[in-house]
């Protein structure tokens, strides 16, 4: 039977993946996608818990419309931060953070 | 759901998200993303959360992906060159890595209730959609709101960046 600590582990380690490649990567869109990840983990850890705290008959729901907001906020994070690589794209023509280390250019 | 379905997801979800980090190919990273995010809408329906699994798609596998190849593809990025490694660095992300397993595994195992089987749920006429439907658009309405300004803003955002070059 799977229980909440199941879920809570493949959120952990999904978490621990996307981590790992935030620290390991070097190009800015991987660790854009790594970050996606972490949100994802996220996610999946508060769904599991609205499951698992049943009242009435009912998963708890408000986790779930707090997932429906991290997603929508997540998908105007992701917008923006594509525009910036880009527009530090059009300005560097690398996406690589080891030859974008100056604050002021 | 039963175990072996869950943990056949489970394993494409972390799989696929390793191939995220390991691919060299920023494409076949994207790729391999869309197929880590469609693991995880399966697990959110395991949950009873149909909702959520449909939006997962529909945002996360459809637009967001969508527009992470497109700035790939416009960007034209070639696989990474293999870099000197920076030693000290990885080995203190490996560290940082390992000591949030140990606090994972000792938040799982303090959980409280954490064992329990999945509780049986009685969905009514109205199915999930509905209840998240009337708690956005009721008790959560000033969020939903605030969030709908906040896409409006970043919108004009992302216009204002890509016109004006960064000096």
């Amino acid at each position: 039977m799977v229980t909440l600590n199941d879920y809570l582990m493949a959120s952990g380690l999904l978490f621990a993946i996307g981590f790992a490649g935030v620290l390991l990567r070097r190009n800015v869109i991987i660790i854009f996608m790594a970050l996606e990840l972490m949100l994802n983990a996220a996610n999946l850890s508060l769904i599991g818990f609205s499951r698992f705290n049943v009242q009435n008959g009912l998963p708890d729901y408000n986790a779930q419309v707090l997932v429906f907001f991290v997603i929508t906020v997540a998908a105007a994070e992701v917008t923006v931060g594509l525009a910036i690589i880009v527009a530090l794209y059009r300005a560097r023509q690398t996406t690589h953070v080891e030859d974008i280390n100056t604050l002021k250019f | 759901m039963s175990p072996i379905l869950f943990w056949t997801f489970v394993a494409i979800m972390l799989f696929f998200a390793g191939m995220v980090v390991l691919n060299r190919n920023p494409v076949a990273s994207a790729l391999s993303l869309v197929v880590s995010f469609l693991a995880l809408a399966a697990l959110y329906v395991s949950l009873d959360a149909y909702f959520i699994g449909v939006i997962q798609i529909l945002v996360y596998a459809g637009a967001v992906m969508v527009l992470f190849l497109f700035i790939i593809m416009l960007l034209d990025l070639k696989a990474e060159i293999r870099r000197r490694m920076n030693f000290p660095a990885v080995c203190g992300g490996f560290v940082v890595i390992l000591l949030f397993l140990k606090v994972l595994s000792d938040v799982c195992n303090g959980v409280f209730g954490g064992n329990a089987k999945l509780p049986p749920i009685s969905q009514g006429p109205q199915g999930d959609a509905w209840q998240v439907g009337m708690l956005i658009f009721e008790r959560y309405n000033l969020a939903l709101q605030v969030v709908g300004t906040l896409i409006l803003v970043a919108s004009i955002g992302v216009v204002i960046l890509s016109k004006r070059e960064l000096k």
